[in-house]
């Protein structure tokens, strides 16, 4: 089960990236289709983002007592100021380590 | 004399994709720590930086698994985020027109983001250039080999870091991160924050389907703002 789904994944990955390069003679997307597949990760990453810092466990939303979000918000922060990939990362982490471990 | 001019090329290709690896060593290492965390294994967490080869993917493959996701979401989850590939393979399409079918195999293997940014730019320069392409062959193998060294270093690493350190947390983090700078834009913003607002409310739905969901919320939504005053060029 766990294999299908890797490689059945591993295909529809392979399959975005030949699909055009296989069928195209020139470059032929409208500037308009190109805009809206530059919104994908915008579009995409937030629900992946959203529900692993608002929900606990159980899939409740938890807003006070969650450590989860104040230290995705300093991420954020931190990722504007820097617009560092490792510093946002980084940061989000310590939060969390600082109220699990010492508050 | 040809020979020399390929590998040329092809070096530099390497070379020109080596500063954008700074951010894809911590990225997969944290793929690695995560894969071992979630239960995924060793081997399957190792094959997946073989047979997917796109972190944002895998990240989302691992983290709808352990959430209990069948098969058709985790699939379609990982078309959706691998749907910006389209546009690269279109974009790249143009130059790669001559090749035989066995190199458009390989090269579209090969076609990450960060080997798709600095190859394009090179191919633009070199209209005339029958060679180019090895300059994707250089840049796509150099990330290919990073991204597993940085997978097994996440793995080693993994087994041996202590749970109570929530370093899955990290998957949402690397995801904040690879979008933070798109946040800055009105637009991108919007669709952000529809996207995640709809992913809470529909958490819920049968199968972890609330990701498919929202992500469709997002696009439709981001369809619409190109049509309005929030469309900037």
């Amino acid at each position: 089960m766990l294999w299908t789904t890797l490689i059945l994944a591993g295909l529809v990955t392979f399959f975005t990236r030949f699909s055009m390069i296989a069928l195209l003679k020139k470059d032929y997307f409208s500037p308009r289709v190109k805009l809206v597949l530059s919104y994908v990760p915008s579009a995409v990453f937030p629900a992946i983002i959203f529900p692993a810092v608002f929900l606990n466990s159980t899939g409740q939303l938890v807003f006070l007592d969650n450590p989860k979000v104040l230290a995705a918000f300093i991420a954020i922060l931190v990722g504007y100021i820097t617009e560092s990939v490792i510093a946002t990362i980084l940061s989000g982490l310590a939060v969390l380590w600082l109220l699990i471990f010492f508050i | 004399m040809f020979v020399k001019i390929k590998s040329k090329i092809f070096f530099l290709g390497c070379k020109d994709v080596i500063p954008l690896l700074i951010p894809v060593v911590p990225f997969g290492i944290i793929f690695g720590v995560v894969g071992i965390e979630s239960g995924l294994g060793a081997t399957i967490t190792f094959l997946m930086s073989i047979i997917i080869f796109a972190g944002s993917s895998q990240l989302a493959f691992t983290q709808l698994f352990t959430s209990g996701a069948t098969a058709p979401v985790i699939v379609s989850s990982v078309a959706i985020v691998n749907s910006r590939h389209f546009l690269y393979s279109a974009v790249i399409a143009q130059y790669l027109t001559k090749l035989k079918l066995f190199w458009k195999i390989i090269l579209s293997y090969f076609l990450t983001d960060q080997a798709f940014i600095v190859s394009q730019k090179y191919f633009k320069q070199q209209p005339k250039n029958n060679l180019r392409h090895y300059h994707l062959l250089g840049s796509g193998f150099t990330l290919w080999f990073i991204w597993q060294l940085s997978t097994i270093t996440g793995i080693v690493v993994g087994e041996v870091i202590p749970k109570e350190l929530n370093l899955a947390f990290a998957v949402p983090l690397t995801f904040i991160s690879l979008i933070i700078v798109d946040m800055k834009k009105l637009d991108h913003l919007i669709v952000a924050i529809t996207s995640g607002i709809f992913a809470v409310i529909f958490f819920n739905l049968p199968l972890r389907t609330y990701i498919i969901v929202a992500a469709a919320a997002g696009i439709l939504l981001a369809y619409g703002l190109t049509h309005t005053k929030l469309y900037r060029k």
